[in-house]
C-alpha cells in the first residue's frame, strides 16, 4: 500500500541544505502495522512529514513516495489534499499543541466530518459523539461541548485519534503518540490505537523510541539510524534474529527487571545525524565490527534471514551469533 | 474588561447610540438656527447653548457623531478588507509571497498618512470621499503589519500542520483558525485603527479638507475660530472633548480586546493616580499620548507617527520587524 523508494530530504538550515533522510526506503502492506524506532534526530519524524508533504519550505526531497500506486510527491494541490482528507490520517506527539485550542472539541469532530466525509450538520453530531464512544470517551454530549484545555492529555490524545477515524483513512501516521502522556495512559492509548486499527483493517506506521513498545503493537519493526533504515525484522522474533550491530546494540542497551545490573549497557559513542554521515556505514565510528570497507563504502538495505539489512558485514555477524 | 474599560465601553456606545438615533434625540436642526439667538449659554431651549449663527450644540454634537464616526468606519472597513487577506496570504505562503506583502506595507507604511490626504485632496478637491479614500489606503498597513505578525506565528505552530494532514483548504485553515485565533489581536488594532482615523478625519475637516463647513461634524465645529475669538469657548470645546474621549475610549478599548495588560503611565500615573494614569497610559503609543507629547517606554517611535498602542506578546513580531524596517529607511 505505502512504498518508499530512495527518499532523500534535506532541510534548508540557513541557506546551507543538510540532509535529514538518506536513501529510505520502507514498504508497508495493507492492514500491517510498521514500528519506526531510532533515536531522536534519526529522521523518524521527518518520514512522517515526507509521506504527508507536510515537510517546511525550502526542502529537497528525491525518490518516491507510492500510495496506492500513486506518487505522492508528485501529487497536484486537490488531489493531494484528497489524499490527506481521505486515504492517510495522522496521530500527533502532543495533541494540546496539535488541537485549535479556542474550537471546541464538536467542532474539531464536526468540522473532519463536514469537510472531508461531507456529512451534514446534525449527522456530524451523532457521529461525533459515536467516534468520542469508540476511543472510550464517556459522556459525549458534554465533550462535544468543552474546549480542549478543559480535557486531560490522555483523553485530548483519543480526541485526536477520533478526529483520524473520522475521515476513515487507509493508513494511520501515529508519530509518537504517546510520548507527550503520563506513563499511565500511554497503555491505555495505545491499547485503543491498536484495537482499531485492527477492526477497521487500517495500515499503520507506529513512530516510537521506545523498542519494546514498538515489539508489542507492530507486526514488523524498522529501526532507523541517520536518516535511512538500517534493519526491518518481525517483530516477533527481533530479539533472536536481529543482525544489524546498531539493532542488537539497542536491545541490549534495554534495562531488564529480571536482573539488576550496576550499569545499564550503552552504545559507545554518540548519536550521529544524518549530514555528519560520510560516505561509508554511518554507524560505522560506533561499531565495534566496523572494516576499512565500512568506512568507505555505504552499505545498501538488503534482504537477510526474512529481513532486511544494511550491513557489510552481517554474515559473519550472523555466523558468530549462530555459534 | 476592568472599569477604564468598561466605561470607554460605555462612553462609545453612547456616541454611537447618539450617531444612529440622531434625527430622535437631537432637540433641534443642527444646521438651522435664529441669528438673534447666537452664543447664548445654557438654557431650557438650548442645554449646550448655541453657536455664532444660533444653531443648537447639542444638536450639532449628535448629528456630528454621525459623520465624525462614519468616516473613521468606512476607513478601518477597507483596510481590513484589503489588509487581512493580504496579511494572511504573506503569512501562509511566506517566501516570496510574504516578501512581496511586505516590502508592498513597508511602502505604503512610509507615507504619512495625512500627507497622503492632503495630496488626494489637492488632487481631487475637498470633501469626504477623497479624504476616507486616502486614510484607508495609509491604513493598510496598520492593521495588515499586526495581522501578519500574529497570523505567522500561528501558521508555525502544531495545529496548522494537522489541519493541514486533514486535508482542509488553505482558504479554511487561514480564515476559520488562523484568524479566527488572532481574532482578538485584528479586533484591537482595528479599535485603535479607528480612535487613530477618527483624529485624523477631525484634523482634515478642522483644516477645511474633508467635511465641509456647514455640515455638522466635530472636526468642522472645532475649527470654529470666530467663537474662540469672541470669548466663547463651549463651541469648541465641547467637540473637542468628543474627539478626546472616543479616541481615547477606543485605544483602552483596543488595547484590552487585544488582551493586553493595564500599565501605568510613566508621567500621567504619577499625576492622575493609578487608575486614570492605566488609561493615558494604553493611549500612550499614539492617539492622545502623542498629542501630549508623551512616549511610553515600550512604544517604537516611527515616521509617520502611528506608534502602536497594542503590545502584546502577539504583537511582539511586529514590534521588532517595525524597528528593523525603521532601521533600514533611516
Amino acid at each position: 500500500m505505502l512504498r518508499l523508494r530512495d527518499v532523500d530530504v534535506a532541510l534548508n538550515v540557513e541557506g546551507r541544505m543538510r540532509p535529514v533522510l538518506i536513501g529510505l526506503n520502507l514498504d508497508l502492506a495493507e492492514g500491517e502495522a510498521l514500528g519506526l524506532v531510532g533515536e531522536s534526530g534519526s529522521g523518524k519524524s521527518m518520514t512522517v512529514r515526507t509521506i504527508t508533504r507536510l515537510l517546511p519550505q525550502g526542502a529537497r526531497v528525491g525518490g518516491s513516495v507510492e500510495f496506492d500506486g500513486r506518487d505522492v510527491l508528485a501529487m497536484r494541490p486537490a488531489e493531494l489534499r484528497a489524499f490527506r482528507g481521505s486515504d492517510v490520517g495522522v496521530v500527533f506527539q502532543d495533541p494540546r499543541a496539535a488541537i485549535n485550542p479556542t474550537h471546541r472539541i464538536g467542532e474539531f469532530l464536526g468540522e473532519a466530518l463536514t469537510v472531508n466525509r461531507g456529512v451534514g450538520k446534525a449527522e456530524a453530531a451523532r457521529r461525533a459523539a459515536e467516534l468520542l464512544a469508540s476511543v472510550g470517551i464517556d459522556d459525549a454530549e458534554r465533550r462535544l461541548r468543552q474546549y480542549p484545555h478543559e480535557l486531560s492529555g490522555g483523553m485530548l490524545q483519543r480526541v485526536m485519534i477520533a478526529s483520524v477515524l473520522a475521515a476513515e483513512p487507509r493508513l494511520i501516521l501515529a508519530d509518537e503518540p504517546t510520548t507527550a502522556l503520563d506513563v499511565t495512559i500511554q497503555a491505555e492509548v495505545v491499547g485503543i490505537l491498536d484495537r482499531l486499527r485492527r477492526e477497521r483493517a487500517m495500515g499503520m506506521v507506529f513512530i516510537t523510541h521506545d523498542l519494546d513498545l514498538a515489539l508489542a503493537v507492530c507486526d514488523r519493526v524498522a529501526v532507523m539510524y541517520a536518516g535511512s533504515v538500517v534493519e526491518v525484522r518481525s517483530a516477533r522474533d527481533l530479539h533472536e534474529t536481529a543482525r544489524h550491530p546498531y539493532t542488537i546494540g539497542l536491545l541490549g542497551s534495554r534495562p531488564s527487571i529480571e536482573e539488576r545490573a550496576e550499569r545499564l549497557a550503552a552504545i559507545p559513542g554518540r548519536p550521529v545525524s544524518a549530514f555528519e554521515a560520510g560516505t561509508g556505514c554511518a554507524f560505522a565510528s560506533r561499531c565495534a565490527f566496523a572494516r576499512d570497507v565500512c568506512r568507505s563504502v555505504r552499505p545498501r538495505l538488503e534482504t537477510f534471514q526474512d529481513g532486511l539489512v544494511r550491513c557489510h558485514r552481517v554474515e559473519e555477524i550472523h555466523e558468530h551469533a549462530v555459534a | 474588561m476592568g472599569p477604564s474599560g468598561t466605561a470607554a465601553a460605555l462612553f462609545l456606545l453612547v456616541m454611537v447610540m447618539a450617531a444612529v438615533f440622531a434625527s430622535v434625540l437631537a432637540p433641534a436642526d443642527p444646521n438651522t438656527g435664529s441669528l438673534l439667538d447666537n452664543y447664548q449659554g445654557s438654557s431650557a431651549d438650548h442645554l449646550l447653548g448655541t453657536d455664532g449663527i444660533g444653531r443648537d450644540i447639542l444638536s450639532r454634537l449628535i448629528y456630528g457623531a454621525r459623520t465624525s464616526l462614519l468616516g473613521p468606519a468606512l476607513v478601518v472597513g477597507v483596510s481590513i478588507a484589503v489588509g487581512i487577506p493580504l496579511a494572511l496570504l504573506g503569512a501562509w505562503y511566506g517566501g516570496m509571497v510574504d516578501a512581496t506583502v511586505a516590502r508592498l506595507l513597508d511602502l505604503v507604511y512610509a507615507l504619512p498618512g495625512l500627507l497622503l490626504a492632503v495630496l488626494t485632496v489637492a488632487l481631487f478637491g475637498p470633501g469626504m470621499t477623497p479624504a476616507v479614500v486616502a486614510l484607508s489606503i495609509a491604513y493598510v498597513p496598520f492593521l495588515s503589519r499586526i495581522v501578519r505578525a500574529a497570523a505567522r506565528q500561528q501558521r508555525v505552530s502544531p495545529y496548522v500542520d494537522a489541519l493541514t494532514v486533514q486535508g482542509f483548504s488553505v482558504f479554511r485553515i487561514s480564515v476559520r483558525h488562523i484568524l479566527r485565533n488572532i481574532g482578538p489581536v485584528v479586533l484591537g488594532q482595528a479599535a485603535i485603527a479607528f480612535g487613530y482615523a477618527l483624529l485624523d478625519l477631525a484634523s482634515l475637516s478642522y483644516l477645511g479638507l474633508a467635511v465641509q463647513a456647514p455640515t455638522a461634524d466635530w472636526g468642522v465645529m472645532v475649527s470654529d475660530t470666530d467663537a474662540l475669538l469672541k470669548g466663547y469657548s463651549m463651541p469648541v470645546f465641547l467637540p473637542g472633548v468628543l474627539i478626546v474621549g472616543s479616541v481615547l475610549s477606543l485605544t483602552v478599548l483596543g488595547a484590552r480586546i487585544s488582551g493586553e495588560r493595564p500599565e501605568r503611565h510613566p508621567v500621567f500615573g504619577r499625576v492622575f493616580g493609578h487608575r486614570f494614569g492605566q488609561a493615558f497610559g494604553r493611549s500612550g503609543g499614539g492617539g492622545v499620548g502623542r498629542a501630549v507629547g508623551s512616549e511610553d517606554g515600550h512604544t517604537v517611535g516611527s515616521q509617520d507617527s502611528h506608534a502602536v498602542g497594542s503590545q502584546d506578546s502577539h504583537a511582539v513580531g511586529a514590534e521588532s520587524e517595525r524597528g528593523q524596517a525603521d532601521a533600514s529607511s533611516a
